[in-house]
């Protein structure tokens, strides 16, 4: 559900903030099958010298995610300015120098 | 665990951090000394890989997250190939860069470690990474130049459907950890089996999406044409031929390891197969009308992806092999095109196909090496591309597709209409007013290597078939 909300702002908003906004919610989406599945399927554990660790690829599969999402969006607001400098402007429906 | 294995991404990424440190440090300036330090330490990189290659090392990091294989290793000397020929052909391009020239040199390292990483990985999320690292280099080489509006708009555009493609991707992943409990692409098969249902289907079809846009086959490739206009014109050429070619090695290793017994002989077989037949003629009939030569180059390389999935469908060894050859010559001829332009680019400040007009008067040298590799990439023999569709198309026939081989050899034909037209430009047009093109040192040179690997190959290609059939052998036993 929430990664169809994503994918509908990415698809229907008109300011590239918000754009940018709606790509987080489909990454959370994920965060959030990657962990609840570890939590609610795969909730085991394996010894390790005598001491239980549990076994934590879906969290830490998240975290990866989170990580490459920041960085994502870091660039992506860095080129939103770039381009708000070049024409006073956030809007995707300008982005009309290149024809689709 | 045998850090041996990871020789050529530490090497790479320590010259990339070097790089990026000096290019900070050393005062503006045109930054000459860059240029052959970052080929320094991309020639190092690649002795380190192909010693890997030819010692034919095959091992496992971290159990099995990450492979140390023939397969990975020719990739590697592939993306460096690509890199160091880039590199070369951008050396005059960024001496006119009004700011920031020494980091272009580190981003393009980054982005090849990136696809280094994709090449070797055994893991989902470990790919997912590569596949960022790769991607997000991009972004910003794409907007590099940062007066041209157009740059970032193209740098945009393909940031919000590079990140949107990979959502995709990253969501069939998690489905696939839901079903499987792993994300090590050999767990997963062992986990998964031959069984089929909805749910495998569903992630294997995002799967599919995610790579599929990256390696833009329609209906996944809006992006491309936008995105090859507005780049600067190395990157262009840097993201046609490398990003691609990390696409298809991902691909091919997460669909025959990892989905193997899914993919082929069902469904997703033939949804694959129509894709395929779809890239091939409409990009082929698209790039017809293009007037712009980097518009053009971007629907030529969506076909010519087209014709590289089809050894990704054949999915056998002789299919795989394909796959690594034609990506290989794709890369020179397509390097070779691309430095053309960029010449263009630089003197003339535009990229329609009418500025190439009497090229063949002002540089008859740029405008042979332009033939050779437009021809290459139509398929003429003797060149190196007919020797690759060869590979490719002998692979699908022998798996039974006759058909998707008969459509890839009529659109090549299609494509030697648009390819020539350039030709035509370049030899029959006067091209009066326009400027002689005047060659450095470096793009001389790129072009020398690019025409004669691509005669080479063509007229004699068993090394170059060996090295991809011990890859191929890595890969599939």
């Amino acid at each position: 559900m929430l990664f169809c909300f994503g994918l509908y702002g990415v698809l229907a908003k008109k300011n590239a903030i918000a754009v940018l906004m709606s790509l987080e919610l489909m990454l959370n989406a994920v965060n959030i099958n990657l962990v609840a599945f570890n939590h609610f399927l795969y909730n085991q554990t394996y010894d390790f010298n005598g001491v239980k660790h549990a076994i934590l690829t879906g969290h830490v599969s998240a975290l990866f995610v989170i990580v490459v999402a920041a960085a994502e969006v870091a660039v992506g607001l860095a080129l939103v300015i770039t381009i708000y400098r070049n024409r006073l402007s956030t809007d995707i429906d300008e982005l009309d120098w290149l024809k689709w | 665990m045998n850090y041996a294995l990871l020789a050529p991404e530490i090497t790479l990424a320590i010259v990339a951090v070097v790089i990026l440190a000096i290019g900070l440090m050393i005062p503006k300036g045109p930054h000459k000394g860059m240029v052959p330090l970052t080929i320094l330490g991309l020639l190092l990189t690649m002795g380190v890989t192909g010693g890997q290659f030819a010692a034919n090392v095959h091992g496992t990091f971290l159990n099995g997250m990450y492979y140390a294989d023939n397969y990975a290793s020719f990739f590697k000397l592939l993306f460096l190939t690509a890199a160091l020929l880039v590199v070369l052909s951008s050396t005059e391009y960024v001496q006119k860069l009004p700011a920031h020239r020494g980091e272009f040199y580190a981003l393009i390292l980054f982005a090849a470690l990136g696809m280094m990483i994709m090449a070797g990985s055994g893991d989902l999320i470990t790919l997912y990474i590569g596949l960022e690292t790769m991607t997000i280099s991009f972004y910003v080489l794409v907007a590099y130049l940062t007066e041209d509006g157009k740059s970032s708009e193209a740098g945009l555009k393909y940031l919000i459907l590079g990140a949107v493609s990979s959502a995709v991707l990253l969501y069939g992943i998690s489905f696939v950890y839901g079903l499987t409990g792993s994300t090590v692409i050999a767990e997963v098969a062992s986990s998964l089996g031959s069984s089929i249902s909805p749910a495998i289907i569903l992630a294997l079809v995002m799967v599919l999406v995610g790579f599929a846009f990256k390696i833009s086959l329609i209906p996944f490739h809006m992006w491309a044409p936008d995105i090859y206009e507005g780049a600067p014109t190395p990157v262009t050429a840097y993201l046609a031929v490398a990003s691609k070619a990390a696409g298809f090695a991902a691909l091919t290793r997460v669909f025959l390891i990892g989905f193997q017994q899914q993919v082929y002989g069902g469904s997703p077989e033939v949804v694959l197969a129509v894709l395929i037949a779809v890239t091939m003629i409409a990009g082929n009939l698209m790039a017809i009308p293009q007037k712009s030569f980097k518009r053009m180059m971007a629907y030529s390389s969506i076909a010519q992806a087209g014709y590289l999935a089809i050894g990704l469908l054949a999915g056998d060894q002789a299919g795989v092999k394909a796959v690594l050859f034609y990506a290989m010559i794709y890369v020179f001829a397509n390097m070779g095109a691309f430095t053309v332009a960029t010449l263009i680019a630089n003197a003339q400040g535009s990229d329609q196909i009418k500025d190439f007009a009497g090229l063949a008067r002002r540089s008859p040298f740029a405008a042979a090496v332009m033939l050779i590799s437009l021809l290459s990439l139509a398929g003429i023999p003797p060149l190196a591309g007919f020797v690759g569709k060869f590979y490719l198309f002998s692979a699908v026939i022998n798996q039974g597709w006759v058909s998707l081989a008969y459509i890839g050899f009529v659109m090549s034909m299609v494509s030697v209409y648009y390819y020539l037209s350039v030709v035509k430009t370049m030899y029959m047009e006067p091209g009066e007013g326009l400027p002689k093109i005047g060659l450095g040192g470096a793009s001389k040179f790129t072009l020398f290597v690019t025409m004669i690997v691509t005669l080479f190959i063509g007229i004699y290609p068993t090394p170059l078939a060996q090295m991809a059939i011990s890859a191929a052998k890595s890969l599939i036993r």
